[in-house]
């Protein structure tokens, strides 16, 4: 089976002006990125902040054209900075973005940001329909129908990342790369849309690429895992061989430093607090 | 300990077009100096909008009424606006939820923590960026003299985040409310943020409010916790015994949540229904 999405040694730099006296300084993002990913799977990205996810979140979904390397969609090579990007690729291929909030319109209702995307691509579906659709899709994110004419930044943080979630899926995508999508939920509400994430890949042989920090949910979610270190993969592997044994220090770094939710632990540091 | 920021009863309404919404709905709580009082519960439980209601920071919308909102037993409900000025940024500190659209995009890293030191602290040009600098070391941002010309669209979602919180800490608050503040950090730079806040609310006695939904994080830092639901407390314990026997419903199936008690290829949901019929 040929892989859905393949990067090939992806690469991409910043510039930063240095003004009058000092030189332009260049950030290397991405250094030379490479993978493949199969229909129906999905691939976890975890690392440092800042060593380069969300640059490589943006060449993957085609808001942004690499400084080198190739991208390679079910199988065609695409360069938006030579060809563009046709709606048919611009559909099949969503992110829902770090910022929930910055990529939200804050003079468009909740209601109508779901509703848009069938006004586009489906011109014949009648409005009580395309109403009906979104509706379904709030409430699968655990919003209701109170929330369909209000305005974004009426939401809690939680909730706009969930309608983010809502947006992105309005379109049945083929790829989602998702940036951080459950960061801000609390366990219950990130479990209803991690098991609607699963749902819908079981159903529709959707590929995700999940970027996340939280290593639990990256456990449960993902098939594969990749591992950034300062603009590079320093580590891919499947699920199960990066967690029982991983090869990278940073790797094993992260894994130690993830703070545990146990009575061990809150006993430890109280007892470490008292002795202070 | 003396009590820092004493809440009784707050309730926050919102004017929508359907009708008026209570977010928050009789909140009770206290926090003392050098004490981490830690706000877990679901997504639109009213935890933001309770401690935005404090620092002042809510819309025209909302209707907030308390029967006591003290800060070092100053009536916060009563203050002018010039007054709050002095008081919000200075003693009184918040690291707002979503860090890409609390910064200004306008404005630089370095301006927008220069601003807050001019403000407040009046320090001169020199010691502003000296400072500046020696916040963004702190918070982690590698190379920070380098980093004080770039604007917020060109750090990542972690590093507006940090530089939120180097902008929050400046001026050595006496409270601060961190509102999620480590939701976009991986779990090492998340570790040095939080040894960060620990040390200053243990060297200055700062109070520190912390919301979050990581439990990994409550069993790290907090000393108390207070579980919200639907607007309202439901629970509050030291936390030891949360951890240890949970009373509330709802806290038990909070814990029982953790992805790490997950069995089987389905996680546990929180089910309303399981005590809905609770809260009645
Ligand atoms: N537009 C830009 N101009 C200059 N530098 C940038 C720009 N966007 C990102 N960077 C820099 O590139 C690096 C990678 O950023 P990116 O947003 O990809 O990181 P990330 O892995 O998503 O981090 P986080 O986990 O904190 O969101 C960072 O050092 C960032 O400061
Ligand atoms: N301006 C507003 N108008 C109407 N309703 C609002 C407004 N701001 C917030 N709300 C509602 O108030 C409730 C509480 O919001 P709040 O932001 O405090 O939740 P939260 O507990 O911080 O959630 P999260 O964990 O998702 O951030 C939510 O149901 C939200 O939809
Ligand atoms: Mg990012
Ligand atoms: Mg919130």
């Amino acid at each position: 089976m040929s892989p859905v999405l393949e990067i090939r040694d992806i690469k991409r730099d910043y510039r930063l002006p240095g003004g009058l006296f000092r030189q332009d300084k260049v950030i290397h993002a991405v250094k030379g990125v490479s993978f493949a990913l199969e229909k129906g799977k999905t691939l976890a990205i975890v690392g440092e902040s800042g060593c380069g996810k969300s640059t490589l979140a943006r060449i993957l979904t085609m808001i942004d054209a690499p400084t080198a390397g190739e991208l390679f969609i079910e199988g065609k090579r695409v360069d938006i900075a030579k060809d563009g990007l046709s709606p048919e690729m611009r559909r099949k291929v969503q992110i829902v973005f770090q910022n929930p909030y910055g990529s939200l319109n804050p003079r468009q209702k909740v209601g109508e940001v779901l509703m848009e995307p069938l006004v586009i691509n489906q011109t014949d579906m009648p409005a009580s329909e395309r109403r009906e659709r979104a509706q379904g899709m709030l409430k699968k994110v655990g919003l209701g129908p109170e929330h369909f004419n209000r305005y974004p930044h009426m939401f809690s943080g939680g909730q706009r990342q969930r309608i983010a979630i809502a947006r992105a899926l309005m379109l049945n995508p083929s790829l989602l790369v998702l940036d951080e999508p459950v960061s801000a939920l609390d366990l219950s509400v990130q479990a209803q849309v991690l098991n609607l994430l699963a749902d819908l890949q079981d159903e529709f042989g959707l590929t995700y690429v999940f970027i996340s920090h939280d290593l639990s949910v990256v456990r449960y979610i993902a098939d594969e895992v990749m591992v950034m270190y300062f603009g590079e993969a320093v580590e891919h592997g499947t699920r199960d061989a990066v967690f029982s044994n991983p090869q990278h220090s940073y790797t094993k770094t992260l894994f130690a430093a993830t703070p545990r939710a146990s009575v061990e632990n809150i006993k430890a540091r109280l007892a470490r607090k008292a002795a202070a | 300990m003396s009590i820092l920021l004493e809440i009784e009863n707050l309730s926050v309404e919102f004017e929508t077009a359907s009708g008026p919404f209570r977010a928050v709905d009789g909140v009770s709580m206290k926090v003392h100096e050098g004490e981490v009082l830690a706000i877990v519960g679901e997504s639109g439980s009213g935890k933001s909008v309770s401690m935005l209601a404090v620092m002042g920071l809510l819309p025209w919308t909302a209707k907030v009424r308390a029967d006591k909102m003290l800060f070092q037993g100053r009536d916060l409900l009563g203050l002018d606006a010039s007054a709050r000025r002095k008081l919000v940024g200075k003693d009184m500190a918040m690291i707002f939820q979503e860090p890409m659209a609390s910064l200004n995009p306008c404005f630089t890293v370095g301006f927008q923590i220069e601003e807050v030191l001019r403000v407040h602290l009046g320090l001169d040009r020199k010691a502003r960026r000296a400072r500046a600098i020696e916040l963004l070391d702190a918070v982690g941002i590698p190379d920070p003299a380098s980093r004080l010309s770039a604007y917020p669209h060109q750090m990542s979602g972690g590093q507006c985040q940090r530089v939120m919180i180097a902008v929050a800490i400046a001026c050595n608050p006496k409270l601060l409310i961190a509102d999620e503040p480590t939701t976009a950090l991986d779990v090492t730079i998340q570790k040095q943020i939080l040894d960060l806040l620990m040390r200053l609310q243990a060297e200055h006695g700062m109070g520190l409010i912390m919301i979050t939904h990581n439990m990994g994080v409550v069993a790290e830092t907090a000393d108390r916790v207070v579980v919200q639901y639907k607007g309202k407390k439901m629970e509050e314990a030291d936390v030891l015994s949360l951890f240890e026997n949970p009373q509330h419903p709802y806290t038990k199936a909070l814990l029982a949540a953790l992805p790490e008690n997950a069995t089987g290829d389905r996680l546990p949901t929180v089910s309303a229904a399981a005590f809905e019929e609770v809260l009645q």
